[in-house]
């Protein structure tokens, strides 16, 4: 066991367990937070993302000790925020969400691109989305709701 | 035990002292471990967990190579203005953006697979590796880290530091993956080509393969047998380029593509590589 202490939805919190536990097992076990969700296991679906420093990262291949001293925003601490808003009003409007099981990690890819290029092209949109999986939507509702969200959240990024 | 280090004097001093698997970015090692969900990952050694050793978090432009620490996400390298065009295109291929945040080159040579698509380019650009330990270190060429599938010659006191890229420029490069889906593709067969081409001249051709052999090929005696050359008379040769690497080109059969297929997307790929110089 080791005490790992990291900023957590913009809140100093401090976990003891092993170092070589993946992160989204802390995540959803330890500090009850489901949003993320284990889809593949590998890296390869995007469902347990989450941001690290702002970024999109997958927590199930990131151990407990990268994220010492990191600051971590989870689906739950996102959705306070205006940019969440906007995001959820055009993923409705768009028709962008069946199932809801990715969307989660959509929601948080959508940031991680948007944070970095605020009025991204389809191209880079989907370069953005190349590493989370939906098996539901056909992906281009998904698109035209980050382009819409850019558009109406225009100055929140 | 395991270890989380704040200096990279102190995670020599561990390497020194134990035995430690390196976990950098973790998109390998963790996987290569996994075990079951919500237990801990059953690592076979200790662990000298990297990822927050900011102070090997770098890229350094000096006169003669760029400088990256080993702790450089592929992310970084893709803002950097100096990091080399055909290196940065390669990155691009690899996964999704979730992973080039946290990913590594450092990783990409540590896990020594013969269709990373890193490494490729670090044997095309003539890369050189920093190995450092508590006693020193040493400046050791990318072949001579690598030697097959999972094997490398880095000694288990040791650590990869920074990787350097001699500044060269070229006419052309060319990089081409041929895979699956793209964010989670390993590649079937790779290319990484570069060319300078002077009044016409063919002054200098790499080649690199990826995925056809135990380790990327590139062969130095080939290149130079078709130095000087006019441009339009490598391209009137292709095919025996394409010939010059059949010796070379041993590709595995496994899970992703058989070895019939890999040898002629191989040769295809040399040819659209002069073919577009
Ligand atoms: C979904 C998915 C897609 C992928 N797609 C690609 C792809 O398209 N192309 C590709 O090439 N790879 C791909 N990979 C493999 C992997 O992401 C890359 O090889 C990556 O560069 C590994 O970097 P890392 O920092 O995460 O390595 P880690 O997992 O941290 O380490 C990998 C190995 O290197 C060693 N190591 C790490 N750092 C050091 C150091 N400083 N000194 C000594 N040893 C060290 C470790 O001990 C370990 O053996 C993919 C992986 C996943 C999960
Ligand atoms: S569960 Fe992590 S990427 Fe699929
Ligand atoms: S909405 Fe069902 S997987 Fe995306």
């Amino acid at each position: 066991m080791a005490e790992v202490t990291f900023t957590l939805n913009g809140e100093e919190v401090t976990v003891d367990k092993p170092l070589n536990m993946r992160f989204l097992d802390v995540l959803r076990t330890t500090l009850d937070l489901t949003g993320a969700k284990e889809g593949c296991g590998e890296g390869e679906c995007g469902a347990c993302a989450v941001l690290l420093d702002g970024r999109i990262v997958d927590t199930c291949i990131l151990p407990l000790a990268s994220v010492a001293g990191r600051d971590i925003v989870t689906i739950e601490g996102y959705r306070t925020t205006e940019r969440f808003q906007v995001l959820q009003n055009a993923f409705v409007k768009e028709g962008a969400v069946q199932c809801g099981i990715c969307i989660p990690g959509m929601i948080i890819a959508a940031e991680s691109l948007l944070s970095e290029n605020p009025d991204p092209s389809d191209d880079a949109i989907r370069t953005a989305l190349s590493g989370n999986l939906c098996r539901c939507t056909g992906y281009n509702m998904i698109i035209a709701a980050i382009r819409r969200a850019a558009k109406e959240g225009e100055g929140l990024w | 035990m395991n270890k989380i280090p704040e200096s990279l004097n102190e995670a020599l001093q561990y390497l020194k002292e134990g035995t430690y698997d390196v976990l950098a970015g973790g998109t390998d090692i963790m996987l290569k471990n996994r075990g079951y969900a919500e237990a801990p990952v059953p690592f076979k050694k200790n662990m000298l967990y990297i990822f927050n050793l900011d102070e090997l978090r770098y890229i350094a432009t000096h006169d003669e190579h760029i400088a990256i620490g080993a702790v450089t996400s592929y992310a970084s390298m893709l803002r950097h203005p100096d990091v080399p065009d055909i290196l940065k295109r390669s990155i691009r291929q690899i996964a999704g953006p979730a992973l080039r945040h946290v990913a590594t080159l450092a990783g990409n040579i540590g896990n020594a697979s013969p269709s990373a698509d890193g490494v490729l380019v670090l044997y095309l650009l003539d890369a050189r590796i920093i190995l450092a330990s508590a006693d020193g270190e040493r400046e050791v060429p990318i072949e001579d880290v690598i030697t097959g599938p999972g094997k490398h010659t880095i000694r288990p006191e040791e650590m990869i530091k920074e990787i350097r890229l001699p500044r060269r420029t070229f006419s052309n490069t060319f990089f081409k993956k041929v895979g699956a889906r793209k964010a989670d593709a390993i590649s079937k067969t790779s290319l990484a080509g570069a060319a300078r081409l002077h009044d016409n001249v063919v002054e200098e051709l790499r080649i690199a393969i990826g995925a056809v052999n135990v380790t990327v090929v590139r062969d130095r005696s080939i290149e130079a047998s078709f130095k000087g050359l006019t441009l339009e008379d490598l391209k009137a040769r292709v095919d025996e380029v394409a010939a010059a690497y059949d010796s070379l080109i041993r590709p595995i059969d496994d899970q992703r593509s058989n070895a019939r297929y890999r040898k002629q997307v191989s040769f295809n790929l040399i040819e659209a590589f002069i073919r577009q110089l």
